[in-house]
């Protein structure tokens, strides 16, 4: 017998503090699998964010920073242009990454500098207690937005990718999302490409995760998956939002 | 025939594991409780279980290992 499917190497026994169906798991795992299959978990130097995932470091195998809260981008260009060797990447859920740390989210993408982003967009805050995001979706229900979200009053949700897109800055971003095994097994490969080109001295790379929050939009895991698909997919379409490298390649074959 | 072993300590009894099986033979076990208080996931009939690893990669707590 062999062995089909097993914990990857770079992640702790730790037991994860998420509640029960909450996908950051799922995402820790990729990102640990992403570091495995390209064996760099010796060099790798991740910057946990304040959210949920703040105690990101207590999970991850390799060497961990705490940044302020959305301050990620800033402590890896830092890491990453002190240490141009080791690969560097944040972890940063959407109250860090859209809201306190999108000056930094931009300025870090529009610099194209050579970090790996893994952005987790689950509509919420999470960690402290469900209040509106600015990814919240138009009319979600939650602890400030008891009525729906009032876009009159609170504007649109935030979209990273679409946002970013515009620049001329980062080399690829893409959204993707883990609420069924087809897409877990594309965000895996998302997140591998995203360290490839890191490694390839490519430039910046954010992957931006659809992730549920069973919890705070008050379901059951597996209705948080299927509310994914019903609500929060139509919104945020997934796909590549910018690949500069592919782009180039096919003007040099044009 | 595919073995699937649970570390049934780390399981929070979210069930994502339960919907996704093709062949519907995980079940959250009715009797017993793990170290946590949660209900854990448990394979009802080994022998049918196709070695998929859908379990396993909607498990977001790495409680499942799959060997085929």
């Amino acid at each position: 017998m062999s062995i089909v499917f097993e914990k990857p190497h770079a992640l702790t026994d730790a037991a994860l503090h998420y509640c029960p169906g909450c996908t950051h798991g799922i995402i820790h795992r990729l990102v640990a699998e992403a570091i495995d299959d390209l064996k760099i978990e010796g060099k790798t130097v991740g910057v946990a964010p304040v959210g949920c995932a703040v105690m990101a470091y207590n999970y991850f195998a390799c060497d961990m920073v705490e940044a302020a809260h959305g301050r990620a981008p800033a402590v890896a260009t830092g890491l990453k242009r002190a240490m141009p060797d080791n690969i560097i990447f944040t972890y940063q859920g959407d109250g860090d990454l859209a809201s306190i740390g999108m000056a930094e989210t931009v300025h870090a993408a529009t610099r194209n500098e050579n970090i790996t982003v893994i952005f987790v967009n689950n509509a919420i805050y999470g960690m402290t207690g469900g209040q509106m995001a600015p990814t919240s979706l138009p009319g979600q229900v939650t602890q400030t937005s008891p009525y729906g979200r009032d876009v009159n009053v609170c504007g649109y949700p935030i979209k990273i990718c679409e946002l970013l897109s515009n620049l001329d800055g980062p080399e690829y971003l893409e959204r993707v999302a883990v609420n069924n095994v087809k897409n877990v097994k594309n965000a895996k490969r998302a997140i591998k490409k995203a360290f490839e080109n890191q490694i390839n001295k490519k430039g910046f790379s954010l992957i931006e995760v659809i992730s549920s929050c069973p919890t705070n939009w008050g379901m059951t895991p597996d209705q948080a998956l299927a509310w994914i698909d019903e609500k929060m997919i139509p919104y945020y379409p997934l796909g590549v939002y910018k690949d500069k490298s592919a782009q180039k390649d096919s003007e040099v074959k044009a | 025939m595919a073995k699937v072993t649970f570390k049934t300590d780390l399981c929070k009894g979210c069930g994502l594991c339960v919907t996704v099986c093709p062949k519907k033979l995980i079940v959250l076990s009715k009797d017993k409780l793990n170290k946590k208080g949660h209900s854990p996931a448990e394979m009802t009939d080994e022998e049918k279980c196709i070695g998929c690893a859908f379990c396993a990669t909607m498990c977001p707590d790495c409680v499942i290992t799959v060997e085929k």
